[in-house]
């Protein structure tokens, strides 16, 4: 190519094609010095975040402990204190209770998808999971704050003899249950319909019913890949901020039931807001907030990922 | 319970979550059309009506100020973020990358794809004040762009892994260079990246929790580039909780309009897939 690029330079204007092709090696040169850097991006982008978040959050680590900060229960940057407890066990709480109620509804519909709707009911059903995955989530808020809100706390919690107002952890749970579904449920269909179809042929071949192959084969086999899909909706509920921020109520306390309102780590940055500015160390506080999101979120993601790709090499001979 | 039971309680069963899933986003969809109608029937004014000067208080006005903002942030933010997402694709799928490079940004981009747009929102403020800056427009454009970009970039790297192998191999045995068999391979796939960018302008019009620090929550019109400006989800985030019925209630019809942009944007990403499927040689159109 530098032989091209050299005879090009020598013998412009002599004959018509040369300029031609050095302009082409130019533009070659240039749009690859480009395209390289678009390559470099995502890492760069990714080492940009953690260094960024990682420097803003010294401050608070220089000041007290990790495990201090990680395990006290007092929340008040007024005063300095800086107690993340509340919010992390509010935060495992809502991904707990969602997943237990959003997963398996997530799984059953993807086996309905991939294995029992066939032609425009498929189609069909499908694009309306595409539909529900693309809703913002402010709207889910918003359509909760009038139907989910007062059918917990006028409802539920009377029924099971709790005083609550409606705003609270299980209100986010319910809510980011049905937020999470749709992107599990696509997922979890991408790992099914990935399956050879000698699976289910031999399956029901030996005289096995459908729910059978689909229980004691097909689940077993695209298990990595639908327990991936739960790994990154664990990530999603643990990182959402705005359904959170909408119902849970606001008040740093350490939850003392699921009707009871508290405070999950991306409602912590919001709700705090106001007072980041003017306060270096509680700035520092809430972007060392940001950096833990990102490192449990990442974990999960690193977790899904590696659970993936053992089941692409599973099925590397189709 | 027998074998042939337990297959028919399996198949009430998987029908009976599909079912659910499909009825909670028709009362989603359902409430909001509702709500927010009503709203825009009585005053359909409100979209198109500058802020009051206590707006966010008495609902003085109409909220074109977070239309123009969603418009002026998302748009640009598209576009910056549509040019890195098909370059960065270009670059993972021809031949400018080693396999091994291809897999490790792979990895990132999925690790990137998964992250809370609140972290985006929370990094791109560390920006700001490391700049000693003001929350602006322009933080909000940058917070969008990256958020779109993971997503953007999965799915036009997805479309270019869909063109035919033939195009390239095609380009190549006619002389071309390796940028311009990555353009004929753009084109071969351009049903699906033109699906990936409508896909990421519907996300990025969508999201409140990147530009909530980042754009500056203003509510008035938006000045300029590095003046304060806010979006739509913002808005409806901010009037969702408030005290007066009268400010609650431009919330449902800020969600409306958002709702309906969002479903357009879909339905148009489909169909225009759909339309261009045919100049694509063996691309899926999806």
């Amino acid at each position: 190519m530098g032989e091209h690029s050299g005879g090009s330079g020598s013998g412009a204007g002599d004959d018509g094609r040369s300029p031609r092709i050095g302009r082409r090696l130019l533009v070659e040169r240039l749009s690859s010095y480009w395209l390289r850097g678009a390559g470099y991006f995502a890492v760069g982008l990714f080492a940009a975040i953690v260094v960024a978040l990682l420097y803003q959050s010294l401050p608070l680590l220089a000041e007290y402990p990790l495990s201090e900060v990680l395990l006290s229960s007092n929340w008040d940057p007024a005063q300095n204190q800086f107690g993340f407890f509340p919010a992390i066990v509010g935060t495992v709480y809502v991904t707990i209770l969602s997943m237990a109620m959003g997963a398996p509804i997530a799984v059953l519909a993807a086996v309905y998808i991939a294995e029992y709707a066939e032609g425009r009911t498929r189609t069909l059903v499908s694009s309306f999971i595409d539909v529900l995955a693309a809703i913002p989530s402010v709207i889910f808020g918003l359509v909760a704050l009038v139907v989910v809100v007062p059918f917990v706390g006028n409802y539920l919690a009377p029924a099971v003899g709790a005083d609550a107002t409606g705003l609270g952890i299980l209100t986010v749970s319910l809510v980011m249950a049905i937020v999470v579904t749709p992107f599990m449920i696509s997922l979890s269909v991408e790992s099914l319909e990935a399956l050879p179809d000698e699976l289910r042929e031999s399956s029901l071949g030996v005289g096995a019913t459908e729910w059978e192959t689909i229980r004691s084969v097909l689940l077993r086999a695209a298990g990595p890949g639908i327990f991936s899909a739960v790994l990154l909706g664990f990530g999603r509920v643990f990182g959402a901020t705005i359904v959170p921020a909408m119902l849970i109520g606001g008040q740093t306390q350490l939850p003392d039931s699921v009707f009871s309102t508290g405070q999950t780590l991306p409602t912590l940055i919001v709700n705090d807001f106001g007072e980041l500015m003017s306060l270096p160390l509680t700035q520092s506080a809430l972007i060392f907030v940001g950096l833990l999101l990102v490192v449990v979120v990442w974990l999960f993601n690193f977790a899904a990922m590696l659970v993936r790709r053992r089941l692409q090499r599973r099925w590397q001979y189709q | 319970m027998n074998r042939y039971t337990r297959e028919r309680v399996a198949g009430v069963a998987v029908r009976a979550a599909t079912v659910l899933v499909l009825a909670v986003m028709a009362i989603v969809i359902g409430v909001t059309l509702a709500r927010g109608g009503r709203v825009l029937l009585a005053n359909p004014a409100i979209v198109v009506t500058p802020p009051g000067s206590r707006y966010m208080l008495e609902a003085n006005g109409g909220f074109l100020h977070a239309v123009l903002g969603s418009l002026f942030i998302v748009g640009p933010a598209t576009v910056v973020s549509m040019v890195l997402a098909v370059s960065t694709a270009a670059y993972l799928q021809s031949d400018y990358s080693s396999e091994r490079f291809s897999d490790v940004t792979n990895m990132f981009l999925n690790v990137l794809w998964g992250t809370p747009p609140i972290v985006y929102g929370v990094f791109v403020l560390t920006v700001v004040i490391a700049l000693g800056a003001r929350t602006s427009m322009f933080y909000g454009i940058v917070a969008i762009a990256i958020f779109q970009y993971p997503i953007m970039t999965r799915y036009t790297d997805e479309a270019l892994r869909s063109a035919p192998d033939t195009v390239r191999e095609a380009t190549y045995g006619l002389g071309a260079t390796r940028f311009e068999s990555a353009v004929m391979t753009a084109r071969a796939a351009l049903p699906g990246i033109v699906a990936g960018v409508i896909m990421g302008f519907a996300r990025g019009v969508g999201d409140a929790a990147t530009v909530l620090f980042t754009a500056g929550r203003s509510t008035r019109m938006p000045g300029g580039l590095f003046e304060p400006a806010t979006t739509l989800p913002v808005l409806v985030f901010d009037q969702a909780t408030s005290f007066n019925a009268e400010v609650r209630s431009h919330a449902y019809a800020a969600s409306f309009v958002l709702i309906v942009v969002v479903l357009g944007l879909i339905l148009a990403s489909k169909l225009l897939a759909g339309r261009y499927a045919r100049f694509a040689p063996g691309g899926r159109n999806s």
